[in-house]
């Protein structure tokens, strides 16, 4: 099986663009496609109209229009006070976004790759999630920090970390994956929405990637709830868990497996933390066989706390999990 | 003049005797106000610096006294309390530079804001914060300022950030507040307070350079008193000029130790904030009594004597009261009043820090998140479900 699932790993994106065709109607607004790029567009624009405290900043943002061009557009509406483009000073404009937060603003701190994000990372986890906690309610921290995560395309090891596991590691943080321009617009509307530091993930080969948007996703008002996972295919005899660019791979290995009478049900974590194992449970009640599906390294990652969360729960679950992940180093 | 007029009721006062001289003097004998003679500032970049000569009004005086008096006792007993292992974790005393907070909040709004690093008990109280919740917040109880959770090092009221234990941290988070002043246009600044050790931090530079790039409304202060734990300045920087630091932003070095000074220097520096010409950097020149923190005796790395010398020479709350008691502004029993009030104060406060109980253990997983429905939080074990609220 596993072969399988690593043979379908380089059609996944033939398999994806193969889905849904443009449809013209003349009256109701129907389900469009839409890039993964301009769902955050979308959803970053709406935040900015809906609540003026909300603002964003990170390097190249605003007259480049963004690094992967995800902010395109926003600084030609927005102004300068509303986008901020930075200097390459990562501890300190992430230190600024997350004071701003405590003072009373809604920033969105973008870090160019989640790579660079290391560089701030005491001020991600000491001064934006621990603050609350340490305040015994009295500091709220109101703070999005986005970017791209985790491989991209021969961009070699500095720039390829995927900091899923690092981020959920940490209580006060919410950590989330969207895979789909739903996920992405849903979940970002959601985490600016939301009064905690949410670490958002975000992945650079799926910017450019169309996917179906429902009528309903195309609204202003459209959020998805932070710590809810989503069945992307109901199936029976094995559940594949998986976040952001891999759920693809899982949908493309299960249009395999199912021509061999294999029914794989797809979970789509969209957060890591807090993570859905409820989901995870429930489908595993039905299958009984797990395979947890991730871009980081395997040593202590999100998929080792998917097998020890199971092995642990619930005690009439008899499964087992095996992990499948980017290579381990040694 | 106004010596004549002091001479004049002090010889009146010995014609009556000493026991009538504490009867017949009313508040009313006292000078209402007197200008002092300030030690100049060193300025970098600035064609003008603050006023040399200064007014202070008796009810400043008194409320200055009071303030640094309070301030000092808490850390006294603090330090008590510590040894009695009744206060246990870090514990950073703030005894000696009780000028710095108490001219900075002189010179400044509540309205205002400021950020320190973890030698805070002090900010936390100028801040508004009252003794009783600092000494129960740094015994651990519910009566805290941050209900127990926070210690020593993590206390928070309106418009105060703390107490930050990483070193350095609370720059770019000083400036970001600012950056929020300013985006709201409410004409308020931040104060960012941070120690010589602090000082050779690459955030604060990287700070810096924002914080001037978008002339961001944030009053940088180097409490420079010497030693960045057992460092001495001339061990830990290539440059001890921490007011030049800032490079291409305007600096001041002050006399921290002078109330006066500070509160001169405080106002001038919020005046070139409020008018937006951006940040500006200050350092304050003063001196902790205590070690870094209550495990350090604090003699490893500089002598007994230096210690004495500053304190019977610079003691800031000796200063003022010298000032004020020369200057006809206050008399000796009306300080020692203040005193018993000061002492009687801390010790309720004591005494509450030691008898209220601590946090209940439901509280143990709440405010992880803010404003949040309840979730179920994992205990120590796989069976442990512990319940956080908001």
């Amino acid at each position: 099986m596993a072969a399988s699932l690593r043979c379908f790993l380089r059609s996944g994106k033939k398999a994806v663009s193969a889905l849904g065709q443009r449809e013209f109607h003349k009256s109701a607004p129907v389900a469009a496609q839409v890039t993964v790029r301009d769902a955050l567009n979308q959803a970053m624009d709406e935040e900015l109209e809906r609540d003026e405290r909300v603002f964003l900043m990170g390097e190249e943002v605003a007259q480049y229009d963004g690094a992967y061009k995800v902010s395109r557009g926003l600084w030609k509406k927005y102004g300068d006070k509303r986008i901020i483009d930075t200097p390459i000073s990562e501890m300190g404009f992430a230190g600024i976004a997350v004071g701003a937060a405590m003072a009373g603003l809604r920033p969105i701190c973008e870090f160019m790759t989640f790579n660079f994000s290391m560089q701030a990372i005491d001020q991600v986890i000491n001064s934006a999630a621990k603050t609350c906690y340490m305040s015994a309610g009295l500091q709220a921290v109101p703070i999005v920090f986005r970017g791209p995560n985790g491989a991209s395309a021969g961009v070699a090891a500095q720039h390829s970390q995927c900091f899923a596991a690092w981020y959920a590691h940490c209580p006060g943080l919410k950590v989330v994956s969207p895979w789909n321009s739903e996920d992405a617009k849903g979940l970002l509307k959601s985490a600016i929405r939301d009064d905690n530091p949410v670490v958002f993930l975000e992945n650079e080969l799926l910017y450019g990637v169309p996917f179906e948007m429902s009528e309903e996703a195309q609204s202003k008002d459209f959020t998805i709830p932070i710590g809810k996972a989503k069945v992307e295919r109901a199936g029976t005899h094995v559940t594949l868990v998986s976040h952001s660019r891999y759920v693809g791979y899982c949908l493309d290995a299960a249009a395999v497996l199912t021509k061999e009478g294999i029914e794989c049900e797809v979970i789509n974590l969209r957060t890591i933390r807090p993570m859905d194992v409820e989901s995870i449970e429930a489908s595993l009640m039905k299958t009984n066989h797990l395979v947890t599906v991730e871009g980081g390294w395997p040593q202590f990652g999100v998929g080792a706390e998917i097998c020890a969360r199971i092995m642990e729960g619930n005690d009439r679950l008899t499964a087992s999990g095996r992990r499948l992940s980017s290579r381990r180093g040694c | 003049m106004l010596t004549n007029i002091s001479n004049v009721l002090r010889a009146c006062a010995q014609r009556n005797g000493a026991a009538a001289v504490v009867s017949a003097r009313t508040y009313a004998d006292f000078t209402n106000e007197a200008t002092f003679e300030i030690k100049k500032c060193d300025t970098f970049k600035l064609d003008e610096g603050p006023a040399t000569q200064v007014v202070l009004t008796r009810d400043e005086g008194l409320q200055y006294y009071r303030t640094m008096q309070t301030m000092r006792r808490m850390e006294l007993k603090a330090d008590q309390l510590y040894k009695q292992k009744i206060i246990r974790g870090f514990c950073h005393l703030y005894d000696g530079q009780e000028a710095c907070a108490v001219g900075i909040e002189a010179a400044i709004n509540l309205s205002d804001h400021l950020i320190t690093a973890y030698r805070a008990h002090g900010y936390t109280y100028t801040r508004g914060g009252t003794v009783k919740e600092i000494m129960a917040e740094l015994t651990g109880r519910r009566g805290g300022i941050a209900k127990g959770k926070g210690g020593s090092m993590h206390m928070y009221c309106k418009h105060f950030y703390g107490g930050n234990g990483i070193v350095g941290a609370q720059v770019p988070l000083g400036a970001g507040v600012a950056l929020a002043c300013k985006y709201q246009g409410n004409n308020e600044l931040c104060v960012c307070l941070y120690g010589d050790g602090a000082a050779n931090q690459g955030q604060i530079f990287e700070t810096y350079n924002m914080a001037a790039l978008w002339k961001l409304p944030v009053i940088f202060i180097c409490e420079n008193n010497r030693y960045g734990m057992g460092t001495s300045v001339e061990r830990a920087a290539a440059s001890t000029d921490y007011f030049k630091r800032g490079e291409f932003i305007p600096g001041l070095r002050v006399d921290g130790m002078d109330v006066l000074c500070v509160r001169e220097a405080s106002k001038f520096a919020a005046d070139h904030c409020r008018s937006g010409k951006g940040p500006i950097l200050m350092e304050l020149q003063t001196y902790r009594y205590h070690g870094h923190s209550m495990s350090d005796p604090g003699v490893s790395y500089r002598t007994r004597e230096e210690i004495q010398e500053v304190r019977s020479k610079s003691d800031p709350i000796s200063m003022l009261k010298d000032r004020m008691l020369s200057n006809n502004m206050a008399s000796v029993e009306e300080l020692k009043e203040i005193d018993v009030e000061v002492r009687k104060e801390i010790e309720d406060a004591a005494q509450f820090a030691t008898t209220d109980p601590e946090p209940p253990l439901e509280d143990l997983c709440n405010h992880i998140f803010h404003n949040n429905p309840p979730l179920e939080v994992r205990g120590t074990n796989p069976w442990s479900k512990l319940k956080s609220v908001s």
